[in-house]
């Protein structure tokens, strides 16, 4: 079986499970949404203040509601020792990083698109235009967050304060992701073309990459106890 | 069934030893286990069973020691070796949220087992959940749920069987079940390595009794040769206090 296939099945379990229940992109969707909610009764829509703090605001709701997808993913798999379960199956290690990333990535952009317009009519922006631009940030940094995150919680999830290791860990180490993400978005909504905010985007794109192969080779280490 | 060389064991443990920072759980162990047979390892908690088991199953990696199955180091050959192996744990590795038929097509998937829906209606059908295949796991009893725990372990003709406290949580209709379809395994000369707290029905299904006691092979001898009657005071003795020895009166 190629590793293609394998992942796909892992993608496909992991997309049937949260369809069926929805319990994980409910409370993602509804934490990101109060976030941007909040912060509207702050600031006046259109204010200079709003441009600067936008993509903060944004990257804020979408980075913690993120969180609490990542946790709750691998707390499903130890719950019924599922990720014994999938250790014993003939499957690269790596491949299952890859797989349970991928799943955590699709969970992260499904509650940015709802967000991101909500944000939009809030803070009347007119995203249309940089509308390209956002598609590649919202990508890259949500594939560096997935990635990095699925690591960690994989390590977060076997210790007695769970909950409060994922975020200690997680940040830190996003922290490159985050500015990046921040600044290009501030760049694309301002109108910046792709040369202006290229210089975040291979930050992003160096990150993902970094991280996707290091998180892919260290995964069987974290696994096993 | 068994890729194993004719000269080569289905399990060969050397001096395995797994530390988790002072504490010893396992302590230079070392066992051999043929192609076809089913030994049955006994042991007080903490004794080391459950972790003997992990390491086999490459879920923990040993301190020291190596293992081999059917002649492959399991740190060298991990994939190929999950192939031939149905584990059947504490948990029972299923998703809740998944009907049982989801959960079976799942592992299917990934032990590439041909035909995957004949083979998950035939498996279903062995441990009677054929009728419930298209509910949802979390509607199951505890007993169906280790039902279905079997049929999972079972899915991709396994040649090594690791049971560790298959009883648990069946009744006594599905327990009768469990025990006849091990008998059928052993029939089939796949190998299982079974840990059980069950002295009585351990010894009836295995070839060759185990009991481990801190970390240590304490005491092993062929079930055939073992006096049923006095079986059980021999093993609380042994765990009463008795210093870890090889073979002994029974």
């Amino acid at each position: 079986m190629s590793a293609l296939r394998q992942l796909a099945v892992l993608v496909w379990k992991d997309l049937l499970a949260e369809f069926r229940t929805k319990e994980m992109l409910s409370s993602m969707l509804m934490f990101a949404l109060i976030v941007v909610v909040v912060f509207n009764f702050t600031f006046d829509p259109g204010s200079r203040a709003t441009q600067e703090a936008g993509p903060g605001i944004l990257w804020v709701a979408f980075t913690f509601a993120g969180m609490l997808g990542l946790h709750r993913s691998l707390v499903h798999e130890v719950e019924r020792g599922c990720l014994h379960g999938l250790m014993l199956a003939p499957v690269d290690r790596g491949i299952i990083f890859l797989g349970k990333a991928t799943g955590n990535a699709i969970f992260i952009f499904l509650i940015e698109l709802p967000t991101f317009l909500l944000f939009s009519i809030f803070f009347n922006i007119d995203f249309w235009k940089g509308l390209d631009k956002l598609a590649a940030i919202f990508f890259l940094g949500t594939i560096g967050f997935a990635a990095v995150g699925t690591l960690l919680s994989a390590i977060s999830v076997n210790t007695r304060t769970r909950e409060i290791m994922l975020p200690i860990l997680l940040f830190p180490i996003e922290v490159p992701v985050i500015l990046s993400a921040v600044n290009a978005t501030a760049g694309a909504l301002a109108g910046q073309n792709w040369s202006e905010i290229g210089g975040w985007l291979k930050i992003l794109a160096g990150f993902d990459l970094i991280f996707l192969l290091v998180c892919f080779v260290t995964f069987e280490y974290v696994l096993e106890e | 069934m068994n890729d194993s060389p004719a000269s080569s064991p289905a399990i060969e443990v050397k001096n395995l030893v797994k530390a988790f920072g002072t504490f010893y759980a396992l302590r230079n162990l070392s066992l051999q286990i043929a192609a076809g047979e089913c030994v049955a390892i006994f042991g007080p908690n903490g004794a080391g069973k459950t972790t003997f088991l992990r390491l086999l199953s490459a879920i923990s990696r040993p301190t020291s020691g190596e293992i081999f199955i059917n002649g492959q180091s399991l740190s060298e050959a991990a994939l190929s070796i999950y192939r031939q192996l149905g584990v059947i744990g504490h948990q029972s590795f299923l998703y809740e949220d998944l009907t049982a038929e989801e959960n079976l097509l799942f592992y299917a998937r990934l032990y590439d087992v041909p035909r995957p829906s004949n083979r998950i209606d035939e498996v279903l059908s062995e441990v009677g959940l054929r009728e419930r295949a298209k509910d949802r796991v979390r509607t199951f009893s505890r007993g169906m749920q280790q039902r279905l725990t079997i049929a999972r372990a079972m899915l991709h003709h396994p040649s090594l069987l690791f049971l560790d406290e298959p009883y648990t949580g069946l009744d006594q209709h599905a327990a009768s079940r469990l025990t006849s379809w091990l008998s059928q395994l052993r029939s089939e000369r796949r190998t299982i390595l079974l840990v059980t707290h069950d002295l009585e029905q351990g010894l009836m299904l295995a070839d060759r009794v185990v009991i481990f006691l801190r970390g240590q092979l304490a005491w092993e001898k062929p079930a055939g040769e073992i006096d049923r009657h006095a079986w059980r005071r021999l093993y609380f003795d042994l765990i009463a206090g008795a210093e870890p020895r090889h073979g002994g009166e029974a």
